[in-house]
């Protein structure tokens, strides 16, 4: 019956549903709907009704006196609704105590909110500014915030949790359809609030594990400068540093390699490898003239081949710097190498056929 | 336009003309406005600044629904334009989402019906010559002045650091980009006037606190012979009602906000996680003044169209007494509630479910009142005047609105739909859909008493009809767009949500206009209208009994009261257009 009415509303109303919520809230929205639909049909129906019967006109004459008081009618018309909507209560409660209490062995994804990007952290230490996700398996999210508050929504899951910073809040869900979702930020968070989205891939049975080994091996498999522009934008250097030569809260990266600057004790300094890796693990020992000592410390956060990564990518955008840069991935990939290994040998079997 | 007509030039012989000595022309000069105490001339002042108000912003939200309507909305097409123009353009909707949804809320809807209506009309219905502390009453109006002149350097403060930003140094950032709810940590750190607008909306907490206390003085000691409690006519129990949650929860709203300003110039560490304060505390305090609020908002709507709906469909209210009753319970429930606004902050499963029962049980009190207005259409008489038409606008937007927040109420469906644009469209019915029209309502039912004036029917009810098809038009798209998932307060949206944008924001325009007929109306009305006969409707409330418009001290013998909805006696008399008492 709920399966009926909703297939009668779906499309317009809620989106696709690719989770196991989707039925039990879909069916609330749409008991509630079609409620609402019905009460407002009546209320529409009387008021057009009385209109048309007793409105004023030529050889009307109101039958007087109407009554104003009926208390067997205003008392049905309290209980009814108070027992409808008892029940409305009772089901909405319902559904979110399922939210409210994940099973024990879910599988379980650290999520760090900050204005304005979102970024995912896996149980072997990969971060991704997407969600990903297996199929069919109750996925934990446990979350925190590093500035303002800001809400997690996923439309297609129906699930929604606000990043409250100082605290942990926690939600979960079981995703059943594969396939890529918007991931949105719904508690407003300033100036980029509406691009604070993401994508939730769900990955197909089998292929998740595939998928996370290899994104968390990007070091081995990209090249040193394009690895660091990876790592810039993931890890938020990008919130406060350009690569375009505009400057914003902090100096951009853009020809900073080479560059000499002036520092705000009115020393100088040459933007060199030491500098630039001081500049991520210490930040505070010295400011670049002009802007503010904000930026957090990245020390035991980046490895040191990550930190190499950077500096490789800062040389690859810098005029100042006309060396060559290397294009072998800095850590060495045992996996590929067996897998390259692999592929040959299929080729010479192919050959041979 | 050719020549302008004097006001007077159609006036009727002074005979058919109740009185020539009128509030209006009583004393002349600014002063004898500025600093009068009489509730009329107050009541029009107020009614001055909150059109003025709406004006305001309305004018907001056209640009904005028309910045979301623009290709630069379309998260698609940001590749195409310079990423510092893009945000400055997402820094501007922020400024102009916020300025609207504060200057709205603040500076319309709290005041509005109270202030503009209530000021007017509560004396008059009482058959007194003034309210309890007339003196009160023009302080609360000089705070509401101070009060909203205080938002208005917020926003000139704006455009000044914004056409000179070299000023920004000297008086600091201007304009207003935290959202009306003003949340922490985002208002500790967010470059704008946070400072300046929540000492504003404090101040303006005041006026309201003072205007609160005024008419339930006035409800207690000036009620004239014959009117006991339950033959005080619906719109002062209402008034009661709202005077009510005025005096409990505005300083909770104070406070909040002083609280609010300390931590923001002292770091004190109250809502500051960094400084070891709770973010939810804030809302908590916020939501405890500002649900109740939002029956600030719509009780008084609620009373106006209780007699609006009597008077024009010339009917005894139905239920009297449940309507009377369900404004204080409205009142009282409502404190109550606060906890729905935060079902997706962290709060826990027992809170959020206590809140969910309890805000199903203010829905009653609301259901009930729907049904009696229609039954009081029942075997009736319906003139299906301007404000008639109103009243049915209200009832079925009103109907909309309550109707929706069934949704937001259940727990499992709110937790998809908070923060999107369901919970915009659920709150424009409510507080739009609802209290603005019923305030158009009301100032067109009042208007013939205010100014002495008719007003054009059929403009009117052309200008209704625009309203009311522009509105649904608007908003109701917003459901979906909602529902399909589309969060508030976005400067941009993905492709998916473009076609809902482009509809509302044709429909903004269409209730733009029609609004803009309203206030063609009233001008035409105050320039040409014909003159008012002392009770147009042929209502039975004391304030049709004195002269339009009353004279300065309203009743020459304080009147006796009887059944406020007993209309049988008022007889319409064809020579002077207007409702006479048989017995006279
Ligand atoms: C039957 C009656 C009503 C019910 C059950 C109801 C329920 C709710 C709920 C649960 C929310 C919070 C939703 C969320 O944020 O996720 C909400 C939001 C809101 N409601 Fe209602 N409501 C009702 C009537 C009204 C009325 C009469 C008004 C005002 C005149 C009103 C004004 C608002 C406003 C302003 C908000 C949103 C405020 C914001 O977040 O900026 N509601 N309503
Ligand atoms: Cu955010
Ligand atoms: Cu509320």
């Amino acid at each position: 019956m709920i399966n009926l009415l909703a297939q009668l509303g779906s499309r317009v109303w809620m989106p696709d549903n690719a989770s196991n919520y989707g039925s039990e809230v879909d069916g609330l929205f749409y008991f509630i709907y079609w409620l609402c639909v019905l009460m407002f049909m009546m209320i529409l129906g009387w008021m057009i009704l009385f209109v048309v019967r007793y409105r004023k006109r030529e050889g009307y004459q109101a039958n007087k006196p109407a009554p104003h008081h009926s208390t067997a009618l205003e008392l049905t018309w309290s209980i009814i609704p108070t027992i409808v909507v008892m029940g409305i209560f009772y089901f909405g409660f319902k559904g979110f105590l399922d939210m409210a209490t994940p099973p024990s062995q879910a599988y379980e994804i650290q999520v760090i909110a900050k204005k304005w990007s979102w970024q995912f952290v896996y149980p072997n230490g990969h971060v991704d500014n997407n969600l990903h996700v297996p199929v069919d398996t109750p996925i934990r999210l446990v979350m925190q915030s590093d500035d303002v508050i800001h809400s997690l929504f996923i439309p297609a899951f129906r699930i929604k949790k606000d990043a409250v910073p100082g605290r942990f809040t926690k939600t979960w869900f079981t995703a059943t359809q594969p396939g890529d979702f918007n991931l949105f930020c719904a508690e407003y968070c300033g100036q980029q609030h509406s691009v604070m989205k993401s994508t939730v891939t769900v990955h197909p049975a089998g292929e998740f594990e595939g998928w996370l080994t290899d994104a968390a091996n990007f070091l081995k498999k990209m090249s040193p400068a394009e690895a660091g522009a990876k790592i810039y934008n993931l890890r938020g250097c990008a919130q406060c540093h350009t690569s375009d030569g505009q400057a914003s809260t902090g100096p951009t990266f853009k020809d900073l390699f080479g560059r000499e600057e002036a520092m705000t004790d009115g020393s100088k300094l040459l933007a060199d490898e030491d500098y630039i890796k001081e500049s991520i693990l210490e930040p505070g020992a010295h400011i670049v003239a002009g802007y503010q000592n904000v930026m957090p410390t990245y020390k035991g956060q980046l490895k040191d081949s990550e930190i190499t990564a950077l500096i490789l990518y800062f040389k690859s955008i810098s005029k100042h710097f006309d060396g060559t840069i290397p294009t072998e991935p800095l850590e060495k990939d045992d996996q590929a190498a067996s897998e390259q290994e692999n592929q040959s040998s299929e080729t010479t079997t192919e050959g041979q056929q | 336009m050719t020549s302008i007509p004097t006001p007077h030039a159609n006036k009727l012989p002074e005979s058919q003309h109740n009185s020539s000595d009128n509030y209006l022309n009583h004393s002349k000069g600014f002063m004898s406005w500025a600093f009068t105490v009489d509730h009329k001339r107050i009541g029009i002042m107020y009614g001055i600044s909150i059109c003025a108000f709406l004006l305001l912003g309305g004018i907001f939200a056209l640009i904005l629904r028309t910045m979301l309507a623009l290709p630069i909305a379309n998260i698609d097409n940001h590749a195409n334009y310079d990423p510092a123009y893009l945000k400055h353009w997402m820094d501007i909707y922020n400024h102009m989402f916020t300025l609207h949804g504060a200057v709205m809320v603040f500076l319309f809807i709290i005041p509005g019906i109270p202030a503009v209506l209530g000021n007017f009309v509560l004396p008059l219905m009482l058959g007194a010559k003034d309210v309890a502390f007339p003196k009160l009453n023009l302080a609360s109006f000089h705070i509401f002045v101070i009060g909203s002149l205080i938002l208005a350097w917020v926003l000139l403060k704006g455009v000044l650091v914004a056409m000179f930003p070299g000023l920004s140094p000297y008086i600091g950032y201007g304009g207003l980009e935290t959202g009306w709810t003003f949340y922490t940590p985002y208002s500790m750190d967010s470059n704008s006037a946070v400072v300046e607008a929540t000492f504003g909306a404090f101040v303006l907490g005041f006026s309201s606190i003072l205007t609160g206390v005024n008419f339930i003085a006035s409800m207690h000691m000036l009620r004239p012979k014959g009117m006991n409690w339950f033959r005080m006519p619906l719109f002062l129990w209402a008034l009661y009602g709202t005077a009510i949650i005025q005096l409990l929860a505005t300083p909770v709203l104070a406070i909040t906000l002083l609280l609010l300003i300390a931590e923001r110039a002292f770091r004190v560490g109250i809502f500051d996680p960094n400084l070891d304060g709770d973010p939810i505390l804030y809302q908590h305090f916020f939501w405890f003044y500002s649900h109740p609020a939002v029956y600030i908002m719509v009780l008084p709507a609620m009373g106006v169209i209780s007699e609006l709906v009597t008077a024009h469909s010339r009917k005894h209210i139905f239920g009297y007494s449940f309507i009377a009753y369900s404004s204080i319970a409205i009142a009282l429930l409502g404190f109550f509630v606060w906890g729905h606004h935060m079902f997706t902050s962290g709060q826990s499963a027992m809170a959020n479910a206590v809140f969910s029962l309890l805000t199903f049980s203010v829905s009653i009190p609301s259901a009930i009142k729907v049904f009696n207005w229609l039954s009081t259409m029942y075997r009736g008489e319906i003139h299906l005047r301007t404000p008639m038409l109103y009243v049915l606008s209200f009832i079925l937007l009103f109907a909309i609105g309550g109707l929706t927040g069934l949704f937001l109420g259940a727990l499992a469906t709110d937790i998809h739909l908070h923060d999107t644009y369901f919970i915009v469209a659920h709150f424009h019915y409510v507080m739009m859909g609802s209290v603005l029209i019923a305030f158009l309502g009301g100032m067109y039912h009042w208007w013939p008493k205010m100014t002495g004036k008719m007003y054009s029917e059929k403009v009117g009810k052309i200008a209704c009809a625009m309203v009311f098809v522009g509105f649904n038009l608007t908003f109701f798209i917003q459901f979906i767009a909602g529902s399909q998932g589309m969060p508030r307060r976005y400067a941009s949206y993905v492709d998916d949500y473009m076609i809902y944008h482009h509809i509302s924001t044709g429909g903004a325009f269409v209730l733009g206009t029609g609004l803009f007929l309203v206030l063609f109306n009233w001008i035409h009305s105050l320039l040409k209208g014909a003159p008012a006969p002392a009770n147009p409707w042929g209502a039975n409330t004391l304030e049709w009994q004195c002269s339009s418009p009353p004279p300065h001290d309203n009743f020459a013998d304080t009147p006796v009261a009887g059944d406020p909805y007993d209309m049988t006696e008022w007889q319409y008399d064809e020579s002077i257009k207007g409702y006479v008492k048989a017995n006279d």
